[in-house]
C-alpha cells in the first residue's frame, strides 16, 4: 500500500465532504475512520481509486454517525437539502485546512497534533506514538482542538505565519517513533508552497531541506550527535541541500525577507562549505544580525556570538556573549566552546559539565559530558 | 508478573564504590557507559521484561497550592534537598528475586577506568490492582 498517496489524498476528501456539509469535525472524524479501515484493508484488497474509495467510506461513516445520533436528525435534513456551497478546488480545500488547523486559538502542541490528522493524514496512533503519549490522550487532544475551531469560518484566508510556526515545530521535534515527522513536515510544507505563493513558505521549506541534508552526519551510529565542524560531509544528502538552495534563491529574489529566510541562508553557507575551515563566517554574521533584527530572538543572539566568535576570534565571540543573559538555555555550552577556543580549558571544562547540567535532552547531555572529559582528560595530562 | 521502579539518584543514595563524576571520565569511558545502559534496556526489551526507561534534569522546581484565586507558590530548587532522582526504569518481572538481580547488573554499569560503579539503586514495588481472586 502507498501510505504517502493515501494520506496525500486526505486534505481532498475532508473537502469533498464539508462540500457535501458535513461539518469540520464530523467530516474529519469520518475521514479517520475510512483511514483505519484503509490501513486495514487495502493491504489484502486495493481499491483502484484510491480518492474515490475514502470518499465512499467516510461518506458512509458520515451518514452513519448522523444518524446514530438522533438528536441531529434535523441536521440530516440540512445535510440533504443544503446546496453544495460553490464548486471549490482541491488546493482550496488543502489551504483552508492548513489555516483551520494552525488557528491561533489552539495551543501549538492542539493545532500540531490537528494537523498532522487532518492535514498530514496521520492516524492517532501515528500521532501518539510519535510524541511518546498514550493514543487516548492524544484522542482527546485532537477532539478538543476540533471543538475549538468548530465556530471558525473558512472562508478568509488565515495567517500564514501560524502556519509556518505549526509545520517548523513539526520538523523541530521530530526525531522519535516509527514516524518520521522531519519527512512529514517537508511534506507538508512542500503541499503548502505548491498552494501559495508566498516567500517564507520557500523560506521554511528551504531551512527544512538543507537541515534534512545534513541529518546523515548529524548522529553517530550509536546515537550520538555530533557537531556541525566534525560532520563528515561527504555523508550530507547534495541533492536536499542543492533542491534547499534554490529554493532559497528564488525567495530571496522577491526582496521580501523573513525569518525563516535568513536561517535557511545560514543553513545555505554551512551548506557551501566543503570543509568546516572553508566556512563564509563574516556573511553568516551578516545574517545573523538580520535575524536578530527580524525577530529579537534571543536564540539568534546566542547563536551570533558563536559565529563571531569563529570570524573574529573568541574573545569577540566571549564580548558578544557577556551581553545577554546567562539564563538563556544553552549559554553555558557556549560560553565553554569560546573558552576552549580561547585556550582556557580548565574554565570550558568546568563550563561543559555546567551545560551538561541543564542541558534539554539526553544526546546533547552525553555529548557536553563527553566534551568536559575531555578536556579534564587533556588537563590531567 | 509484577512491576519494579529501579530508581537512579543524583543525590540521596550510600555513595558508589567507584564514585567518579562523569566529567572526570575518559571520553570513551563515558561512552561505554551510556552503550551499556542502552544495551541493557534493549536486552530487557528482548526479554519481554522492559516497560520504560526516563532520565530528568537535575533542575526542579517546588509547587504547592496557595488558595482559591492565587497562582501557586513556587520554591527551589533546594541545593540540600537530600533525594535527587536523576532518572527511572520500569520492569515487568515474575519475581521480586528477578527485579534485584537486573537491578545488580544495571548497578554494574561502567564508569571510570572501565571498572563497575556499583551504584546504589533503589528498587520499589508497583502497588498493582486488585486480584480477581481474593480467597
Amino acid at each position: 500500500m502507498d501510505e504517502a498517496l493515501l494520506r496525500a489524498v486526505v486534505p481532498g476528501v475532508i473537502g469533498v465532504l464539508r462540500r457535501r456539509g458535513a461539518d469540520f469535525a464530523a467530516a474529519e472524524d469520518a475521514v479517520q475512520d475510512a483511514l483505519v479501515e484503509a490501513v486495514r484493508t487495502w493491504p489484502d484488497d486495493p481499491p483502484r481509486d484510491p480518492k474515490g474509495w475514502l470518499v465512499a467510506v467516510a461518506w458512509r461513516r458520515f451518514l452513519d454517525a448522523v444518524r446514530a445520533d438522533t438528536s441531529r436528525q434535523r441536521r440530516e435534513v440540512v445535510v440533504h437539502d443544503e446546496p453544495a456551497p460553490g464548486p471549490g478546488t482541491e488546493v482550496d480545500d488543502t489551504l483552508q485546512l492548513y489555516f483551520l488547523c494552525a488557528h491561533p486559538s489552539l495551543t501549538p502542541a492542539s493545532a500540531v497534533a490537528l494537523t498532522l490528522r487532518a492535514v498530514g493524514g496521520l492516524t492517532t496512533r501515528q500521532i501518539a506514538q510519535a510524541y511518546l503519549v498514550p493514543e487516548a490522550t492524544m484522542a482527546q487532544r485532537i477532539s478538543r482542538a476540533k471543538r475549538t475551531v468548530s465556530g471558525v469560518r473558512l472562508d478568509r484566508p488565515g495567517d500564514v505565519g501560524t502556519v509556518l510556526r505549526v509545520l517548523y515545530l513539526v520538523f523541530n521535534e521530530g526525531y522519535s517513533g516509527d514516524v518520521d515527522l522531519a519527512a512529514e513536515a517537508i511534506r507538508l510544507t512542500r503541499r503548502l508552497a505548491a498552494a501559495i505563493d508566498h516567500e517564507e513558505v520557500a523560506g521554511l521549506l528551504a531551512l527544512m531541506l538543507l537541515h534534512s541534508a545534513r541529518r546523515p552526519a548529524r548522529t553517530r551510529p550509536d546515537g550520538s550527535l555530533v557537531p556541525l565542524a566534525e560532520q563528515d560531509r561527504g555523508l550530507w544528502d547534495t541533492r536536499l541541500a542543492a533542491e534547499g538552495v534554490d529554493v532559497l534563491q528564488a525567495a530571496l529574489a522577491r526582496d521580501r525577507l523573513g525569518e525563516y529566510q535568513a536561517q535557511a541562508a545560514i543553513a545555505a553557507l554551512h551548506a557551501d562549505a566543503r570543509t568546516a575551515a572553508e566556512t563564509d563566517w563574516v556573511q553568516i554574521v551578516e545574517w545573523y544580525d538580520e535575524l536578530v533584527r527580524l525577530t529579537g530572538s534571543p536564540v539568534a543572539r546566542l547563536n551570533r556570538a558563536v559565529a563571531v566568535g569563529e570570524a573574529d576570534g573568541p574573545r569577540a565571540g566571549l564580548a558578544a556573549l557577556s551581553e545577554l543573559d546567562p539564563a538563556l538555555p544553552r549559554h553555558a555550552a557556549v560560553a565553554a566552546y569560546l573558552h576552549e577556543r580561547d585556550g582556557d580549558l580548565g574554565t570550558a571544562a568546568r563550563l561543559y559539565a555546567e551545560a551538561a547540567r541543564s542541558a534539554p535532552n539526553l544526546a546533547e547531555r552525553d555529548h557536553l559530558t563527553r566534551q568536559a572529559a575531555r578536556l579534564n582528560t587533556l588537563l590531567r595530562g | 508478573m509484577a512491576k519494579y521502579l529501579l530508581l537512579k539518584h543524583y543525590r540521596g543514595a550510600p555513595a558508589a564504590v567507584n564514585d567518579v563524576p562523569m566529567d572526570q571520565w575518559t571520553p570513551e569511558e563515558v561512552t561505554a557507559h551510556v552503550r551499556y545502559m542502552e544495551d541493557f534496556a534493549a536486552r530487557l526489551e528482548g526479554t519481554g521484561e522492559f516497560v520504560d526507561g526516563q532520565a530528568l534534569s537535575p533542575q526542579g522546581t517546588w509547587v504547592r497550592y496557595d488558595g482559591e484565586g492565587r497562582p501557586p507558590v513556587t520554591d527551589g530548587p533546594f541545593a540540600e534537598t537530600k533525594d535527587l532522582i536523576a532518572g527511572w526504569m520500569v520492569i515487568d518481572v515474575d519475581s521480586h528475586q528477578r527485579a534485584l538481580e537486573l537491578a545488580g547488573e544495571l548497578s554494574a554499569a561502567p564508569g571510570a577506568g572501565g571498572r563497575p560503579i556499583h551504584e546504589w539503586l533503589e528498587v520499589r514495588p508497583f502497588l498493582g490492582a486488585a486480584p480477581t481472586v481474593t480467597e
